[in-house]
C-alpha cells in the first residue's frame, strides 16, 4: 500500500486480533504504526524502510515463528475494564423494538456479554467493541444525529461504541457513562485499546 | 504559546489558516490518532535545515500566506514551500542596516537621504525610519526586535513553512506540537495576539545524522507554473480490483480539478468522469487502515487524496497510493488547480 505501508488481509476479526497481538509483541524500529481493523492489519513503516518491515512481517507470520501457536499468545493484551452505564439512551426502546425484545432484556444482554475491542477508529479512543454472542446486532439509525454527547454508549453494525467526545453520529444511543474514554494527558490516553476486554455494569 | 518575557514573535494577523506543525505523532494510529504533521514534508524539512534545526522542529504552516509576525527578539528565520515574497519592515535603521537600540522611532531626525543597507533588497526608506526588505522563499535571513515580518500570498501553490532557529515552542500532545484538524489534538490555530518563544530543537553540530547548514536550498517540492497540470505519481492498489482495468484507466485518463472542500484531511478531486466500481464489487468493504497519500474512491466516483490528517481507518476502497514526494505536491494544490495521475507502479 504505497511506498511505506503493507496491508495484511485476514479471514475474520479473531485472526486479525491474534495477528495484531503477535506483531505487537516485537515490532522492529522500521515499523512506526500497526493498525488493526475489521479484517486487516496495516503495517506502516518509516519512509524507505518498507523492505525491512516486509521481511520482518514474513518472518513473524511464518508458521514456525515464535508465537505462531495461539496458546503462546498473551491474553487480550492483559487488560480488562468495567464501564458503569446509566441505561437512559433515547434509542433504547427503538433497539428493543428492532430486536423484538424488551428494553430490560437489551440491558441484560449488554451487561451480560463480554465485549472485546476489535479496533479503534472514527475518533481518538473510539473502540469498536464486539460481543461473541452477537445478540445486539442492529443497523445504523436512518437519520444520524448532528451531535452525540460524550460518554454516549451506542450500538450499530454489530458493534458497541462509546463516544469519547461530542461528535456527529448515526449509532443507536442506549446509555451514558461517566468513564473518560480519551485523555491525551493520561499515560494511557485511551481507556480501551485494541484487544481490551470490556464489561458493562448498570448504575442509576 | 509563550509569556511576554521569552516571546520571540507576536502574531499580528493570519491568513485563512496558520497552524503549528512538526514531524507529527506517528505511533498512535491503533488508538485512533492520525500521524498529522507538516502537510508538505519536503518543504517543512527544508525550512528547518535552513535555520540549522533538527528535522522535526515545529514550524508554522500557512495556507494562502497572509501572515504578519511582530519580531520581539533577534532570530534566524526561513520560509519555504509555495513561491512567495516575504517582506520585513524595520522601523529604524542605522547606516549599516542594523536596528537602532532602542527600537522606538527616532524623534526629530527629520528627512534623510535614505539609509545604506548592508543586506536584502530595500524597497523603500521612508524618512530614514522605515526600511522594507524583501526575501524570496528557500533562503534564511535574520530579523530583529521591532521588525514586522509579512508573508504575502503565494504566486502559485498553497502552503508555506516559517521556521525559526530553535523551533517554535508549544506544549506537545502525545509527543508532537502538530495541530490535527481532524481530531483537534495539538495547539489551537494561530490567532492575532498569540506569543511564541523558541524551543531548543537546534541540530547538534557533528552529531550523527546532522546536516551541513545552508543559507539556500533548492525548492523541495516542485510546484508547476500556473495553468500547468500538477502530476501526481500513483502506486496501484490495494483495492484497484474493485474497479477493474476500466476504473484504473478512468482514474489515469481523467483531467481532475482540485475541489474547494479540500483541507489537511484530504484533497477532493472533481471531474465529469467518474471512477466506477465493477458491478460485482459494489458491496461494502469492511473498514481498514488508511495512510497519507491514499486515493479513496467513494460511491460518487470522485476521488479523495488523503493528506496528513487523514482518518486512521476508512470504509471506501483505496484504488492507489501516492508516492511520498507526490503527497507533498498534493498538499500544494489550491482549489481549481488541474491534476492528473501518473502510474508509477513497479
Amino acid at each position: 500500500m504505497g511506498e511505506s505501508a503493507i496491508l495484511v488481509e485476514l479471514p475474520d476479526a479473531t485472526t486479525t486480533l491474534t495477528l495484531y497481538r503477535r506483531l505487537l509483541a516485537e515490532p522492529p524500529p522500521s515499523v512506526v504504526d500497526l493498525v488493526p481493523a475489521e479484517r486487516t492489519v496495516l503495517v506502516v513503516s518509516h519512509p524507505g524502510s518498507r523492505a525491512a518491515a516486509e521481511r520482518w512481517l514474513l518472518e513473524a507470520t511464518a508458521a514456525d515463528a515464535p508465537g505462531a501457536d495461539p496458546n503462546g499468545i498473551p491474553a487480550a493484551g492483559g487488560s480488562a475494564v468495567t464501564i458503569p452505564v446509566r441505561y437512559d439512551g433515547p434509542d433504547l426502546a427503538d433497539v428493543a423494538t428492532l430486536l423484538g425484545i424488551t428494553a430490560d432484556e437489551v440491558v441484560a444482554a449488554h451487561t451480560g456479554a463480554v465485549w472485546s475491542a476489535a479496533f479503534i477508529g472514527f475518533a481518538p479512543g473510539f473502540a469498536y467493541l464486539r460481543a461473541a454472542d452477537g445478540r445486539l446486532d442492529v443497523p445504523r439509525r436512518a437519520t444520524p444525529r448532528a451531535a452525540v454527547p460524550p460518554g454516549a454508549v451506542a450500538l450499530a453494525a454489530g458493534y458497541c461504541g462509546i463516544y469519547p467526545r461530542e461528535s456527529p453520529g448515526g449509532w443507536h444511543l442506549i446509555g451514558t457513562t461517566d468513564a473518560v474514554l480519551w485523555d491525551a494527558e493520561r499515560a494511557d490516553p485511551a481507556l480501551v485499546a485494541p484487544g481490551t476486554e470490556v464489561g458493562f455494569r448498570r448504575v442509576d | 504559546m509563550s509569556t511576554e518575557q521569552s516571546a520571540v514573535f507576536e502574531v499580528l494577523r493570519t491568513g485563512p489558516l496558520a497552524l503549528l506543525q512538526d514531524g507529527g505523532r506517528a505511533g498512535h494510529a491503533h488508538l485512533g490518532v492520525t500521524a498529522s504533521g507538516a502537510a508538505d514534508r519536503g518543504s517543512f524539512v527544508a525550512a528547518n535545515r535552513l535555520v540549522g534545526n533538527q528535522v522535526g522542529a515545529a514550524a508554522l504552516e500557512t495556507v494562502f500566506g497572509g501572515l504578519d509576525l511582530r519580531v520581539l527578539r533577534t532570530a534566524l528565520v526561513a520560509v519555504t514551500g509555495a513561491p512567495a515574497i516575504v517582506t520585513v519592515t524595520r522601523p529604524a535603521c542605522d547606516p549599516f542596516g542594523l536596528p537602532a537600540h532602542p527600537v522606538a522611532p527616532l524623534a526629530g531626525t527629520g528627512p534623510s537621504t535614505g539609509a545604506v543597507l548592508a543586506a536584502g533588497a530595500v524597497l523603500a526608506a521612508e524618512a530614514g525610519r522605515t526600511a522594507v526588505f524583501t526575501h524570496p522563499t528557500d533562503r534564511s535571513f535574520v530579523v530583529f526586535a521591532g521588525d514586522t515580518l509579512h508573508l504575502g500570498p503565494p504566486e502559485r501553490g498553497l502552503r508555506n513553512y516559517v521556521a525559526v532557529r530553535g523551533g517554535f515552542a508549544a506544549a506537545p500532545t502525545l509527543g508532537s506540537r502538530s495541530t490535527d484538524v481532524l481530531s483537534g489534538l495539538g495547539p489551537p490555530p494561530l490567532a492575532a495576539g498569540a506569543l511564541f518563544a523558541t524551543a531548543r530543537d537546534t541540530a547538534a553540530a557533528h552529531a550523527p545524522g546532522s546536516w551541513p547548514s545552508a543559507d539556500f536550498v533548492r525548492p523541495a517540492t516542485r510546484i508547476p507554473p500556473a495553468a500547468e497540470t500538477m502530476r501526481l505519481s500513483l502506486l496501484r492498489g490495494p483495492r484497484d480490483d474493485r474497479f477493474g482495468e476500466a476504473g484504473w484507466r478512468a482514474l489515469l485518463d481523467a483531467a481532475w480539478t482540485t475541489g474547494s472542500a479540500s483541507n489537511r484531511i484530504g484533497v477532493r478531486l472533481e471531474s465529469s468522469i467518474a471512477v466506477a466500481p465493477l458491478f460485482a464489487a459494489t458491496g461494502e468493504l469492511p473498514s481498514e487502515g488508511m495512510v497519507a497519500g491514499a486515493v479513496q474512491v467513494p460511491p460518487n466516483g470522485q476521488p479523495v487524496v488523503f493528506l496528513r490528517d487523514h482518518p486512521v481507518t476508512g470504509g471506501y476502497p483505496v484504488i492507489g497510493v501516492l508516492t511520498e514526494a507526490s503527497i507533498d505536491r498534493a498538499a500544494q494544490l489550491r482549489p481549481g488547480d488541474p491534476v492528473r495521475f501518473v502510474d508509477r507502479t513497479e
